[in-house]
């Protein structure tokens, strides 16, 4: 590793691990068999990013992602799992006929972006945490710096990001909806 | 980075707050008055973009505009005013094409409307777009709501398939996309357009820079259907209501246009000699591959979609000729005229289509001459616009496109974009025999007040355009980008 990068000694090992045992994961939950396995892997994945997240000193961020993904989406992932009966999906082949096809376009365009992933001199990175943390010439706390991102910086393509989240609903209540008639 | 808000930022955003608001009302009209007052919904959601026009205009001349607003996040200069003017008529013609087809099929119209306002305000905010946060987001809101859109139809196996298509690959484009912004934003540090071109000014070409742009430029291309990431066109075009792919072969793909020239011109200019080559061969293939395959189609809907596909290849021209103004001059009269003549097209097909997916094969056209002359009339024009025929807007948008081709030093592919609008001239004109030369079903030809509207609006502007061009240049140049 450079110089200049964020995490050094003690902690650059324990981002290493928690990023190899974090991707592990996320691809054991595409490999499993079950979707109960493939559900918990994706949980395990999720609180590992969140470890992550807490060593970058990005508490809020840390804390958001526990809450929002490995609490209320997860339940949801599990609400499908329940619902849709493993058993059924457990056999089912329909999306691995393609290996051959990928085993050779994964290389091609996987190696180039190793190369230039790995030869690049990336910018350097501030080594203290708290030049992420300025707003204007005063440090403060993670979750105070995100909210002056979020609600000064970016104020209006967060609100854009609202009205996406309603036409998301809007759109999953017109499609999944029965039609009016078999309702009758 | 200084931030100040000021209050008449807010007064700038007068067109995308208000359409917003207006969805959400129509939102929650239609829950009052249900499926029988649906032509009162179609009628507000015509005025609404209208007054959104009103307030563009207003925008237009208020004096703060000059700088961006919102902490560099937006900008509204002249060239956004354009494509929001050009993104409100594709919008407005697509409300009034919309009213008595989606009326006549079970499905709410109330969400319809206010999914395409919604996607509106997606695109208003692209237009604006001045940093990749504000510019990703936008485009979000307008792919979503295209998505739910393609597959309003829900009952019908055609449009189901199409929105699922179109929602896969949109995501997985999306996805490289935001992969190219997240690698562009690691080699600078920046989310401003502006703030990246000073910074890129400086900076030496490096390979994860160049990675990045080359995921932007994929992911982008995917959203204007060129070629190789066209194959989701003619299935989406087909498969989804008529007046949505109306719509979508024009809104969401101008305001796409929009953001392409934005973040190429502005940001990537430097490094054209990187990306004009994988540009160049890009439009050579989606000019050629789009004009065989229209060839071979039966279906009109698909033989418009893979000419829309030929269409993005010409208009690529335009981002090849960069170095100078007249490739976004080019651009922006060739989409204008785009507009007015694919819309006019996939409206004769609406007029057409009498049940379900009936209407859409070229046979359907068989005899329209005898069946209603002015609408085989309008038909032809719209038809030797597409081809480039003068007096047509089509063809000032061609001459505009092929000479900013020559002048950035691309003249093989000017010489390839005619050849192929020669190639296109044969299946245009099977639909051309067809309405004249072919005896068809003799049943008369009802059109409503809102479907006369559209077409006579689309007809009118590929006319007017190509008898008259100068006024229409000489308000483009004024609404090319400064660099």
């Amino acid at each position: 590793m450079s110089d200049g990068v964020l995490l050094t000694g003690g902690a650059g090992v324990l981002f290493a691990v928690l990023a190899a045992v974090a991707l592990a994961s996320a691809i054991a939950v595409v490999v499993a068999r079950s979707p109960v396995h493939s559900a918990l892997f994706l949980l395990l994945s999720f609180v590992l990013v969140a470890a992550i997240f807490i060593l970058q000193q990005a508490e809020f961020v840390g804390a958001v992602q526990m809450l929002v993904y490995a609490g209320g989406i997860m339940v949801l992932f599990l609400f499908v799992v329940m619902l849709v009966n493993p058993g059924v999906t457990r056999s089912e082949k329909s999306f691995q006929h393609q290996w051959d096809v990928a085993v050779v376009l994964l290389p091609i365009f996987l190696l180039p972006f190793l190369y230039i992933l790995g030869t690049e001199k990336l910018p350097d990175v501030p080594v203290k945490a708290e030049a992420f943390r300025m707003v204007g010439t005063r440090v403060v706390g993670n979750t105070e710096a995100v909210s002056w991102v979020l609600f000064r910086d970016y104020l209006v393509p967060f609100e854009v990001a609202s009205v996406f989240l309603l036409v998301a609903m809007i759109g999953a209540v017109v499609l999944g909806k029965r039609s009016l008639e078999k309702m009758d | 980075m200084t931030f100040a808000f000021h209050a008449s930022d807010w007064l700038l955003l007068a067109p995308e707050l208000f359409l917003t608001a207006m969805g959400l009302l129509l939102l929650g009209l239609s829950v009052a008055l249900g499926k029988t007052k649906e032509d009162f919904l179609a009628f507000l959601a015509t005025v609404s973009v209208g007054i959104t026009g009103a307030l563009v205009a207003f925008v237009a001349t208020r004096p703060e505009r000059a700088t961006p607003i919102l902490g560099g996040a937006f900008v509204v200069d002249n060239f956004a005013l354009f494509f929001k003017a050009l993104v409100l008529l594709s919008l407005a013609l697509t409300v009034l094409a919309s009213a008595r087809y989606v009326g006549a099929a079970p499905y709410p119209g109330g969400e319809y409307y206010a999914l395409l306002l919604f996607s509106g305000v997606g695109m208003l905010f692209m237009a604006s777009g001045n940093n990749l946060i504000s510019i990703y987001v936008a485009l979000e809101l307008m792919a979503l709501s295209s998505y739910v859109l393609a597959g309003y139809f829900k009952a019908e196996p055609k449009s189901t398939e199409a929105a699922l298509k179109y929602f896969i690959l949109g995501a997985f484009s999306s996805g490289v996309l935001l992969y190219g912004l997240s690698l562009v934003y690691g080699a600078g540090g920046v989310m401003g357009l502006p703030e990246l071109a000073k910074l890129l000014a400086s900076a030496s070409r490096s390979n994860l820079l160049m990675l990045g742009i080359l995921l932007i430029l994929a992911g982008l291309l995917f959203k204007i259907a060129a070629v190789p990431f066209h194959v989701w066109t003619p299935d989406v075009y087909e498969g989804s209501p008529t007046p949505v792919t109306a719509f979508f072969s024009v809104g969401p793909k101008v305001a796409a246009y929009a953001i392409l020239a934005r973040i190429f011109y502005v940001a990537f200019a430097k490094f054209h000699a990187d990306w004009g080559f994988v540009v160049a061969l890009v439009s050579a293939a989606t000019m050629v591959l789009g004009n065989v395959a229209a060839l071979l189609q039966s279906n009109v809907k698909r033989m418009l979609a893979y000419s829309s596909i030929a269409n993005a290849g010409y208009a690529l021209l335009g981002v090849l000729g960069f170095r100078t103004e007249w490739g976004l001059w080019g651009i922006l009269i060739y989409l204008l005229a785009y507009t007015f003549m694919n819309f006019g097209a996939f409206t004769l097909i609406i007029l057409l289509e009498s049940k379900g997916y009936a209407g859409e094969s070229v046979s359907d056209f068989n005899g329209l001459a005898k069946r209603s002359m002015p609408a085989a009339v309008v038909m032809l024009l719209f038809l030797l616009s597409l081809a480039g025929i003068p007096p047509t807007a089509g063809f000032i948008g061609k001459y505009y496109l092929f000479t900013a081709a020559m002048k950035a030093g691309y003249a093989w592919l000017a010489i390839l974009a005619v050849v192929m609008s020669a190639v296109s001239l044969f299946y245009y004109f099977r639909i051309a025999a067809a309405m004249f030369f072919t005896e068809g079903s003799p049943a008369k030809l009802k059109s409503s007040y809102a479907l006369s509207a559209v077409i006579a609006v689309c007809a009118v502007g590929t006319l007017v355009i190509g008898v008259v061009p100068q006024p229409f240049l000489e308000v483009l140049k004024s609404c090319v980008l400064g660099r």
